[in-house]
């Protein structure tokens, strides 16, 4: 099997970095070279005081502050194509890992009945933080043997059929569905469009949408397009701070606007895909915080802030009577998206009343963030 | 990390080359003229013939892109069709800019289709039957969806539900529209929710596939009809065969991706010749209709 460009540039980055080896995040980012000359300075003094017995505490100590200071500026002030440079990052985190650090007694239950078991897509049964409910999660893989099985974390219909049929199982012995979201796209094959990839994710949404179970959608590193939104709608939907969601892969949307991938930064920023950006757009709910440098250099700690956004994310969430959650949700989602009615020019006015009542009498154009009743 | 780029550049370049070689070259646009060239059979066409026939090729029966309003006249009884929220515009949520800012090309296509959005909702009758239809244009940025397309499909799904009314869809798109980001992307969650509702209420939901019906629209609103019928020849699919010969970097079958490829696959009911659609729609509503 051949790889698409996508993954043959993910090969290269890791196959680059497996060259420059030692650095302890694995693979090296631009705009980490200032950090990693630190962290290698720090080394050589290290080294430096066990060969020749210098006592160099005092000048590492110094280092290791500039370090922290400059790592603080630096990762609070990352660009939208930085971000999903650190998104895409080899050791970040996958979901595999959360479940294994935050998930206790995981039973992975797997198949959708019809055709074959996606390996892209994780289901299980576990409990997290002492709720029982049904785990929905890509599977990006580590090795390339894994990788490959799992074709990176772009899965097949049967993967949106296999999550819909476990959260339905979930629904009937009212667990709630916990989804992790972690996969460049829907897999782009012949076999995928012959099994109907989109209808596959259509109902999916459709079903989600009026799921009488809690669902909790975290994007753990890469929200890509219809293949992300396919497990992506429930009651809560949040983003870890270095993670990305977006329309289209930067790649993607700079081939196509600008006919080449060499604009993928311009795109990234033009596509508004950072945490931070979604959550003014409200598409996320929440931006769940980071350890300093991102997740994979601190592997526990992004687990451990997880968890605790998914527990009390589910003690809020079960206590709500199901027919009102629905309601809810609906709500919720036929209010995503924004525009204006009645087109006339001036200035547009913000209003949150619902459209009905709004309509101009003076034929103003009124500016709408909620659902209109035709 | 120089390298690397260029190295990444060598692939896209590559990539790029291997595309346009690849591309079939789609004509979308009919010329203007007195006379057209039909680019299946080669027929020359009389324009006022051709559009008396439903723009379909004489010979050949090629059916072409039909823009919205001129989809609603060839299916609607005369007269009939009730316009709703045809106030409704973008506001540009992501204050997009490529080569040219969002909103100048929302003016652009605006003055070029004279369509404010990609689709038109509203109330008619075909063949005396009153139901809700909704028409998206395909020359409108592709028929793209963004916050107004999703806004006006989502309520006419209501309107269908309220009224207890069977809402017909004819689609025409080429997904999600990429100058709103995420915004047009969960519009596919904001319209399956509402049909979701349409369907609780036991309302009867119709989808109309025409020419081209692929990416974020088919994963959402397309695909969920209780009933889906194609026009012939319509390309259905999720991703574009580029970026699927990109992955495979094989061959794609025969035609791929066409309404008669879904129609073998089992992902859609009937193909209906445009001449058909009217008689088809009137059908379907008189066995599954309240």
């Amino acid at each position: 099997m051949r790889l698409c460009w996508y993954w043959e540039i993910m090969n290269m980055a890791e196959q680059n970095a497996g060259k420059k080896g030692q650095f302890p995040g694995g693979q090296i980012l631009d705009f980490e070279r200032p950090l990693v000359q630190i962290e290698q300075q720090i080394l050589e003094l290290e080294h430096q005081q066990a060969v020749t017995g210098r006592d160099c505490t005092a000048e590492a100590r110094e280092l290791r502050s500039t370090l922290v200071t400059l790592m603080k500026k630096t990762y609070s002030n990352l660009k939208p194509w930085e971000k999903v440079q650190v998104a895409r990052h080899q050791k970040r985190p996958q979901a595999m890992d959360y479940i294994q650090m935050i998930v206790r007694d995981f039973c992975e239950i797997n198949g959708d009945r019809q055709f074959r078991n996606d390996k892209s897509i994780i289901t299980g049964l576990g409990r997290l933080a002492g709720h029982k409910c049904m785990i929905v999660a890509h599977r990006k893989g580590r090795d390339i043997k894994e990788k490959v099985e799992c074709y990176f974390g772009c899965a097949h219909p049967e993967g949106y059929r296999k999550a819909l049929l476990k959260m339905q199982l979930a629904a009937k012995f009212h667990l709630p569905v916990v989804c992790l979201i972690d996969t460049p796209g829907a897999y782009p094959g012949i076999g995928a469009e012959e099994r109907g990839i989109a209808q596959a994710i259509a109902v999916n949404l459709m079903e989600m949408s009026r799921l009488q179970t809690p669902i909790v959608c975290v994007v753990i590193a890469e929200g890509g397009s219809g293949g992300a939104l396919g497990i992506g709608v429930g009651d809560r939907i949040a983003a870890l701070e270095h993670a990305y969601y977006s329309v289209i892969t930067p790649e993607g949307c700079a081939a196509i606007l600008w006919k080449t991938a060499e604009m993928a930064p311009k795109a990234a920023e033009c596509l508004k895909l950072t945490p931070k950006d979604l959550k003014k757009l409200k598409i996320i709910d929440d931006i769940i915080p980071e350890p300093l440098g991102g997740a994979h250099r601190d592997p526990s700690v992004a687990a451990s802030n997880l968890e605790h956004y998914i527990a009390e994310s589910l003690t809020r969430l079960k206590r709500i009577p199901t027919e009102k959650l629905l309601q809810q949700r609906y709500d919720k989602i036929r209010h995503l998206g924004e525009f204006f009615q009645s087109g006339s020019a001036a200035t547009p006015v913000k209003t949150k009343r619902p459209a009905a009542l709004t309509l101009p009498v003076t034929g103003g154009p009124v500016f709408q963030s909620q659902a209109v009743r035709v | 990390m120089g390298k690397k780029n260029q190295q990444i550049d060598n692939i896209q370049a590559d990539v790029d080359t291997k595309k346009t070689q690849t591309a079939e070259v789609r004509k979308v646009d009919v010329p203007q003229g007195l006379w057209m060239k039909c680019d299946k059979c080669g027929e020359m066409l009389y324009r006022k013939e051709f559009e008396e026939n439903l723009h379909c090729c004489i010979k050949c029966n090629k059916h072409y892109r039909v823009d919205a309003r001129t989809r609603v006249e060839q299916l609607v009884d005369p007269g009939t069709f009730d316009e709703r929220l045809a106030d409704l515009t973008s506001t540009d949520p992501l204050e997009f800019k490529d080569r040219i800012s969002y909103k100048d090309r929302l003016a652009q296509v605006e003055k070029k289709t004279g369509m404010k959005e990609a689709v038109i909702i509203g109330k008619c009758y075909i063949k005396g039957r009153p139901l809700v239809l909704g028409v998206m244009d395909p020359f409108f940025i592709m028929g793209s969806m963004g916050s107004v397309v999703g806004e006006k499909i989502s309520a006419a799904a209501e309107l269908a539900c309220e009224e207890d009314l069977p809402f017909i869809m004819v689609t025409a798109s080429g997904g999600a529209r990429m100058m709103e980001g995420m915004v047009s992307l969960v519009q596919m969650a904001k319209t399956s929710a509402a049909l979701a509702r349409l369907d609780d209420n036991g309302g009867l939901y119709v989808v109309v596939m025409t020419d081209p019906t692929t990416a974020g629209v088919a994963a959402s609103f397309a695909f969920l009809g209780d009933i889906i019928i194609a026009e012939p020849g319509t390309m259905i699919g999720f991703a574009g065969p580029r970026v699927i010969w990109n992955t495979v970097k094989a061959e794609l079958p025969e035609g791929f991706q066409t309404a008669e490829f879904m129609l073998e696959h089992g992902f859609i009911d009937r193909i209906v010749d445009r001449h058909d659609l009217r008689n088809e729609i009137a059908r379907i509503i008189d066995y599954c209709g309240k």
